[in-house]
């Protein structure tokens, strides 16, 4: 069992002649986990998470971080015990990259040579071209920016990490880029992270546990990912987690056991000639292309989704739906072609872990 | 020319005395102007009541002013600190407002980032809403220095030393070529002026200049150039 990080004590936020924001929220915060909090708006996810670093004051009860009460220290010099990424990644125009990474560490005092060095080290952390350091905000990309943005919540190397909906501004391609390098960066830093988002895809995809809050700032279920998506709470939770939950699950169940078959193959000069089945078109590297389509005398048809290994169910069972053959297309680790999966072989691996859960231990 | 080149000792001596009482009166503005609308941020009624007093205080005319500022100020007709009081209220009613509008400029998204970076409220007053305030200041500063430059040689008409005077002493005398100089000088002064605060304002906030070039694409190959400039040098 991880050890509390954060821990909130009959919190209550209300505004003047108001529903409370957060409504006696009790929870514990696991030590080196990311914890996502998740909910519609109005829910007071994010009251709940700027009360941590007491950009808002709570209307009663208390938050302690590392066992200390944070209404105990001034709140400029609390806030700069934790790093604070928000949508916007909020980053100084005036500002070079360099300087806008090295601001809390200038805050604190440390030279100014030194907090460029660590903020030309962080840049590389993040996954950022040296060259980008001098220049300003507005010559980033949106989503250079919100890296820009994590490294300047890393820079004074805080144990917590407080994130407020960071990706929710960014194009979905992007999105899922910078969720993997969260969680790349979280394996290889162990922070104490709570993140903010109202995507329960989102919230499955990063949280190594999950609070779904509901509306009046209540807290409807705090579980792991996968619990909250086998078995919701309530009727709230249900119906905020959405119908395909039941699919999303997969993504929890690893695919190691999936069969692979050979499949029939043909190179790329081959496949404008006729088939009288789906093959697979492959380069001379024996890398996927798409298939040879049997009707019309062939073409090439673009191919689903790819399975590699270390791949989830979910992701099995996708490369089998999405394939126009029918036949989901396995690949290796460097690319090239590993077999084609079933979807009724992936269908029964399911169920055959149902009913393993269900068996008593 | 031949009149100017005689005197241009005391021509060059009035635009020294015509600078100067125009840029203190500008300094002090801004130097009033900028804690005052800081205080009017975030404060209704006190923001309501600038801008109103702002507005009324600009309508005063100029010569009014520099009467009647002596018995108030218990000060002489002819003390030049009537003249730089005098513009320094002309100067706040215009400062104040854009120094309003230029903290309004200012991102509340930045603001609230700085506060969660542990940002005290004096730090990002002094580091973050000054420096973002600058172009929006400047733009009012350039029309304070047209408009203070051409308000003083009013103050000609008290006897108090300017290019001003050249205009006086020329209708006096019927002397238009004086008039003429008088003229060319204000407008070389104001046009210097400008030129000075568009430079200070360019040493000052380089990141604008950053903003107004086209982001990652085109950054992203001058990088590529750079990058191959400094393979050559290397070569």
């Amino acid at each position: 069992m991880a050890e509390a990080m954060i821990e909130f004590q009959s919190v209550t936020k209300q505004y003047q002649g108001g529903q409370p924001a957060v409504d006696n929220l009790s929870m514990s915060i696991d030590q080196g986990a990311i914890t996502v909090f998740v909910g519609p708006s109005g829910c007071g996810k994010t009251t709940s998470l700027r009360m941590i670093n007491r950009m808002v004051e709570p209307t009663s009860g208390t938050i302690t971080v590392a066992g200390k009460d944070v209404s105990a220290e001034p709140a400029a010099q609390l806030r700069r015990s934790m790093g604070y990424v928000m949508q916007s990644a909020g980053l100084m125009p005036h500002r070079t990259v360099l300087d806008n990474i090295a601001t809390v560490p200038r805050l604190n005092g440390v030279p100014k040579t030194e907090a460029r060095r660590r903020a030309a080290e962080l840049l590389d952390v993040v996954g950022l071209a040296s060259g980008l350091g001098r220049r300003y905000p507005s010559q980033l990309s949106g989503g250079q920016q919100q890296r820009v943005g994590v490294a300047r919540a890393l820079a004074a190397d805080p144990p917590v990490l407080l994130m407020d909906e960071p990706f929710s501004a960014v194009d979905p391609v992007v999105r899922d880029e910078l969720q993997q390098e969260l969680l790349r960066l979280q394996r290889e830093l162990d922070k104490t992270i709570v993140f903010v988002t109202h995507d329960i895809d989102e919230a499955t995809v990063l949280g190594d546990k999950v609070a779904v809050f509901a509306v009046g700032g209540r807290l409807a279920q705090y579980a792991a990912p996968e619990e909250i998506l086998r078995a919701p709470a309530n009727d709230f939770v249900a119906s905020f987690v959405g119908r395909d939950r039941g699919f999303r699950r997969l993504s929890f169940n690893a695919a190691d056991s999936v069969r692979l078959h050979p499949a029939k193959t043909v190179d790329a000069a081959a496949a404008a000639g006729s088939n009288s089945e789906w093959a697979l078109v492959l380069d001379d590297d024996s890398r996927p292309l798409g298939w040879a389509s049997p009707r019309d005398g062939g073409g090439l048809v673009p191919g689903g989704s790819l399975f590699r290994p270390g791949d989830s169910l979910r992701r099995a069972l996708d490369a089998a739906l999405s394939s126009p053959s029918g036949l989901g297309v396995a690949v290796d680790g460097d690319g090239r072609l590993a077999g084609v999966l079933k979807a009724e072989e992936i269908l029964v691996l399911i169920e055959e872990g149902r009913r393993r859960r269900e068996e008593p231990d | 020319m031949e009149w100017f080149l005689a005197n241009s000792g005391t021509v060059f001596g009035l635009a020294g005395q015509h600078f100067v009482l125009a840029v203190v009166p500008m300094v002090l503005g801004l130097v009033i102007s900028v804690p005052l609308a800081q205080l009017a941020r975030g404060r209704r009624a006190l923001r309501t009541a600038v801008t109103t007093a702002s507005s009324l205080l600009y309508t005063i005319p100029s010569l009014a002013l520099f009467i009647i500022l002596p018995p108030v100020l218990g000060t002489r007709i002819l003390d030049p600190v009537n003249v730089v009081v005098a513009l320094t209220i002309y100067a706040v009613a215009l400062l104040v407002r854009a120094a309003m509008d230029a903290f309004d400029s200012v991102d509340e998204e930045l603001l609230l980032a700085a506060t969660a970076m542990g940002f005290t409220a004096s730090a990002r007053f002094l580091r973050i809403d000054i420096p973002l305030s600058l172009p929006v200041l400047f733009a009012g500063l350039r029309v304070v220095s047209v408009s203070n430059i051409s308000l003083v040689s009013v103050a000609a008409l008290l006897g108090v030393g300017n290019l001003g005077v050249l205009f006086t002493d020329g209708l006096q005398r019927t002397f238009i070529t004086e008039v003429v100089v008088g003229i060319l000088g204000i407008l070389v002064l104001a046009l210097l002026m400008d030129a000075l605060l568009v430079l200070l304002e360019r040493v000052l906030t380089p990141w604008t200049r950053a903003a107004a070039m086209p982001a990652a694409g085109s950054a992203a190959l001058m990088a590529a150039m750079s990058e191959t400039r400094i393979h050559e040098g290397a070569g």
